[in-house]
């Protein structure tokens, strides 16, 4: 089998792991589809939990269509991919940041001119320009044009929540696309890979410790911020995390140990960068961007999903890039 | 057709950068004869509610759209009434005609109108007192539905002033339908009306 799978060519590969996540999905999905006739014997909760599930796994199945039609059309259509959903990423944060009018062309140059540059920057695989280009020239000029705009009123908190805006919604998620252009050596064509190794593993993270939080309803560790985080379960996710990282290693261009490494760096930075989002939403005065939260704005809720995304990319890929020389 | 295009461009374009979506909070989407009232606080107030409404009331949906402003250019014109369909109000009283004549030819014909009754774009936090326009119609088609709608954030997208769009999400709230009482003072149902759109601020 291990034999059969090295002889193919890295394309064959990667279609050979789409074929075995649609089919374990279509498995599951089939599974709580069937699940969901069984009436008798069990209560309301039971099947509210059930409709979560299958609520979860759908969105699972759009996510990886996305990601498998991305992986088909080469990586330019991924790279626009990506910089659509930052775009929403970024539509959601801005919608939730109180900005005044003088704020408009600062925006602007968020929206139409830092985001489309970034990633840009990364399909044209212009590394060095590309980490240095948001926190070195886009902070001097987002602030300059505000300034220009001649309104002080709140105007560190106003620049402020914008930068973070553009680094956590542009810079972080303009990190995955570039995972698919790193050239580790004996690795080439096969950066899809290290964007499914860093995808699965902070979910699968994010959702042990969800689950772990239904079950064992500890009490939460820092409750100002989140009414679910709790350091016991945190730290049996970031372990979970990790060993899904190891048995995944022989996809990665990483060894066993490595692998495992690289995955509690990401797992970290991925569920410390959810609190911390976490916080920011507590300050707007909601509790999720989505529906849930404030449904004025019609957030579908976008960010909820991706922020332990836009953290763990950043960290991931320097990591990669520093500890492998590449 | 190149209407047409235009439409769909629009329609796509203000979904790509707000989002447009209707909440149906006090009715129904429904294809009765009704007039839409809303807070104006942008150009694309207009296209917003456009948007917002689904595809089959669109067609029958006129929104109002002041002369002076929206006949000055050619493109501006043809694109309220090629593709918005709209009906031009004066502003300001001409001689003796009624300003309000198009509007109820309009709806002699059974179309349903978006309206704007606070007349010009505001940019405080609420809406500036009402004009006659809605409590004259309310009077002379009692048997038109009235919508109260609030659409909110799209000041944000495009302050006044301003010509680059940003992407903001921007909802249409529509609340339940009212209407003009027996014998109820002019002032009295346009204060109504405008508590109506400012109480969907908060839903």
């Amino acid at each position: 089998m291990n034999q059969f799978l090295r002889n193919l060519t890295p394309t064959q590969q990667v279609a050979t792991l789409f074929v075995i996540v649609f089919g374990i999905l279509a498995i599951a999905s089939t599974a709580a589809f069937l699940m969901s006739f069984r009436q008798q014997s069990r209560d309301d909760a039971w099947h509210a939990e059930l409709k979560d599930l299958r609520q979860l796994l759908r969105t699972s199945v759009y996510m990886v269509a996305v990601f498998w039609i991305a992986w088909v059309m080469g990586p330019a259509v991924a790279n626009t991919l990506f910089a659509l959903l930052s775009f929403f990423a970024l539509r959601e944060f801005i919608t939730l940041s109180p900005t005044r009018r003088g704020d408009h062309r600062s925006l602007v140059l968020a929206f139409f001119v830092v985001l489309p540059i970034q990633f840009w920057l990364v399909a044209t695989r212009r590394f060095d320009l590309f980490t240095v280009f948001v926190p070195v020239y886009v902070f001097f000029a987002l602030p300059l044009a505000s300034a220009l705009a001649g309104d002080t009123q709140r105007f560190l908190e106003r620049n402020a929540k914008l930068q973070w805006g553009i680094v956590v919604c542009i810079y972080g998620l303009s990190h995955v696309p570039a995972l698919l252009l790193l050239d580790f050596r004996n690795y080439e064509d096969k950066g899809a890979f290290l964007v499914f190794f860093l995808v699965f593993v902070v979910q699968s993270c994010m959702v042990v410790q969800h689950v772990l939080t239904r079950r064992l309803k500890r009490p939460p560790s820092i409750p100002q911020v989140s009414g679910s985080f709790n350091w016991h379960t945190w730290l049996l996710g970031m372990v979970l995390g990790s060993l899904v990282g190891g048995l995944m290693s022989f996809i990665t261009p990483f060894k066993p140990g490595q692998a495992v490494a690289m995955a509690f760096v990401a797992c970290a930075a991925g569920s410390m960068g959810h609190l911390v989002m976490k916080a920011l939403k507590r300050d707007r005065g909601v509790t999720a961007w989505g529906a849930r939260g404030v449904a004025v704005t019609g957030a579908n809720g976008l960010l909820d999903r991706v922020d332990a995304l836009c953290f763990a990319a950043p960290i991931f890929f320097h990591s990669a890039r520093w500890y492998f020389g590449v | 057709m190149l209407a047409k295009l235009m439409s769909f461009f629009l329609l796509g374009l203000v979904r790509l950068l707000t989002g447009a979506q209707a909440r149906w909070y006090g009715c129904p989407p429904k294809a009765e004869q009704r007039i839409y009232f809303a807070n104006h606080q942008s150009h694309a107030d207009l296209v917003m509610i456009w948007t917002a409404l689904p595809e089959e009331l669109r067609g029958i949906t006129r929104p109002i759209a002041a002369k002076d402003y929206w006949t000055k250019t050619p493109f501006k014109q043809w694109i309220t009434t090629a593709v918005f369909n709209a009906v031009y109000v004066d502003r300001e009283r001409k001689g003796e005609e009624d300003p309000l004549q198009p509007l109820a030819d309009a709806l002699a014909r059974g179309d349903s109108l978006i309206l704007f009754p606070e007349g010009t774009r505001g940019n405080a936090e609420d809406p500036q007192p009402f004009k006659a326009g809605l409590y004259n119609l309310a009077l002379r088609f009692p048997q038109v539905v009235l919508v109260p709608a609030w659409i909110a954030n799209i000041q944000r997208v495009m302050p006044k002033g301003e010509v680059v769009p940003v992407p903001i999400l921007c909802s249409v709230t529509f609340g339940a339908p009212m209407q003009l009482e027996p014998g109820e003072e002019r002032r009295a149902f346009l204060d109504r009306a405008r508590q109506a759109v400012i109480a969907l601020r908060d839903v």
